[in-house]
């Protein structure tokens, strides 16, 4: 059986070693703050913010305290605040330990494409650009397949890339890659997944 | 030297001019400079190139002043929250310019410092590095981005003294201080203005020397996302 989101972002959040400072994207990112049990984890929020709390209760929601969604949260007693410059001064300068976030395609030599579809409306890639540059560990969390049941992971990128040879680890409903001299490794298979099954949804190469 | 003004109108006058170049604090809709705002489009300036991480929702923030086709581009981050940005852009009657947010701050950050370009490794190998200087350093590669001068900016803070020193409050700091440092002249709004000396020293967040003109008043501080967690049953 392939993994659902939450036991993706179950898997993802093993990734997650006691103090590290993280950055979580929009999406199954998000749920894998769910799952770090009693590890100490710093969430941190592009906008400037580090230790981030979660959403507040009804009618305690602050218009001066959002994350990178853009969403009400809380702070914590750990909580600081800073601008934007320093935000992405920290990602930048590598203090961050791990980014988890989605992505719309990776390629075998670690390329990104997460911010735009060519002809389709194009938002902005935000934040999502100096976070695949500049934080130490980049973990994507992404289904395998896309909804044609075409592979996500291919020999290269199709789409405008977000960030060229930056992807450490991929982990997809039907298990985790890492990113390898060569190609994509596969390092874990969800249960009930073969590693068979994992090649034959994969366009990328798959060394062993 | 009087730094504090009586309306965003009064702290505006004499410093507009079509064309120009603003930088603007602000977060999606979180720390926006609204009175200032309100104050250009009531000047009617146009042709405006605004430095702004996001550019507002329809009708509010920023989204008043494409309403009134007062901005010709934006230098922005992110832009999806709003309609008749899109459309305006889509029809070719505004220009944007995407920058990686964290770009956007440094770029704005190093104007303010003196700095009039910096190498980064955003972006590189993508289409923000097209056109830009690639230089590499202990092998590896960075582009070279600008920053920005901007003509005025425009910022919001929760606190000031009357000589500019000023105290933002939780994420809505954000793009303030370093849209605050870019500007020839920057004009701030706040929520109180507080006498000299209630301000503790060590908790400044941004010194006065960046700041010349403030202004006080209310703020409507619009959530985008409201989001909450229900409370358990005791």
């Amino acid at each position: 059986m392939p993994w659902d989101r939450n036991q993706m972002a179950a898997r993802a959040a093993e990734e997650l070693e006691d103090g590290m400072y993280v950055n979580l994207g929009i999406g199954i990112p998000t749920l894998v703050a769910n799952y770090v049990g009693d590890k100490d984890i710093t969430l941190q929020s592009e906008n400037g913010m580090l230790g981030m709390g979660p959403f507040p209760y009804e009618g305690e929601e602050d218009p001066d305290l959002i994350n990178a969604g853009k969403q009400t949260i809380t702070e914590l007693n750990r909580t600081s605040y800073f601008d934007s410059a320093t935000s992405f001064g920290m990602i930048r300068g590598g203090k961050i330990a791990a980014a988890i976030l989605g992505a719309m395609e990776v390629a075998e030599n670690g390329d990104l494409a997460n911010w735009m579809i060519p002809g389709k409306l194009i938002k902005g890639m935000g934040g999502a650009m100096d976070l695949v540059a500049g934080v130490k560990k980049v973990v994507v969390v992404m289904d395998h397949t896309n909804k044609h049941g075409e592979s996500k992971l291919l020999k290269a990128c199709t789409l405008p890339l977000t960030g060229k040879g930056v992807v450490n680890r991929i982990i997809t409903n039907l298990g985790v890659l890492d990113v390898v001299e060569g190609g994509l490794k596969i390092v874990d298979c969800a249960e009930g997944v073969t590693e068979d099954e994992i090649r034959a949804a994969t366009e990328a190469t798959i060394v062993n | 030297m009087k730094k504090v003004y009586g309306s965003a109108e009064e702290a505006l006058d004499g410093l507009l001019f079509d064309g120009m170049l603003v930088a603007a604090g602000g977060f999606g809709l979180c720390g926006i400079p609204e009175l200032l705002i309100d104050g250009l489009v009531k000047s009617g300036v146009k042709d405006l190139t605004v430095a702004s991480n996001n550019a507002g929702v329809d009708g509010f923030g920023l989204g008043k002043l494409l309403d009134t086709r007062q901005i010709k581009k934006m230098m922005s981050s992110y832009v999806g929250e709003n309609a008749e940005f899109m459309r305006q852009y889509l029809s070719g009657e505004l220009e944007l310019e995407f920058n990686p947010q964290g770009t956007l701050a440094e770029r704005m950050r190093a104007g303010g410092a003196g700095i009039p370009g910096f190498y980064t490794k955003t972006g590189v190998g993508t289409v923000i590095a097209e056109g830009k200087e690639v230089k590499a350093f202990d092998g590896e590669d960075y582009i070279l981005e600008r920053g920005i001068f901007a003509d005025i900016s425009i910022v919001k803070a929760w606190k000031a003294d009357d000589t500019g020193n000023l105290v933002f409050r939780k994420t809505a700091r954000n793009f303030n201080p370093p849209a605050a440092m870019c500007g020839k002249t920057c004009l701030v709004e706040v929520e109180e203005i507080v006498p000299r000396g209630a301000l503790d020293p060590d908790h400044i967040h941004l010194p006065g020397i960046y700041v010349h003109r403030i202004i006080q008043g209310e703020h409507e501080k619009r959530i985008e996302q409201r989001t909450t967690r229900k409370r358990e049953d005791a």
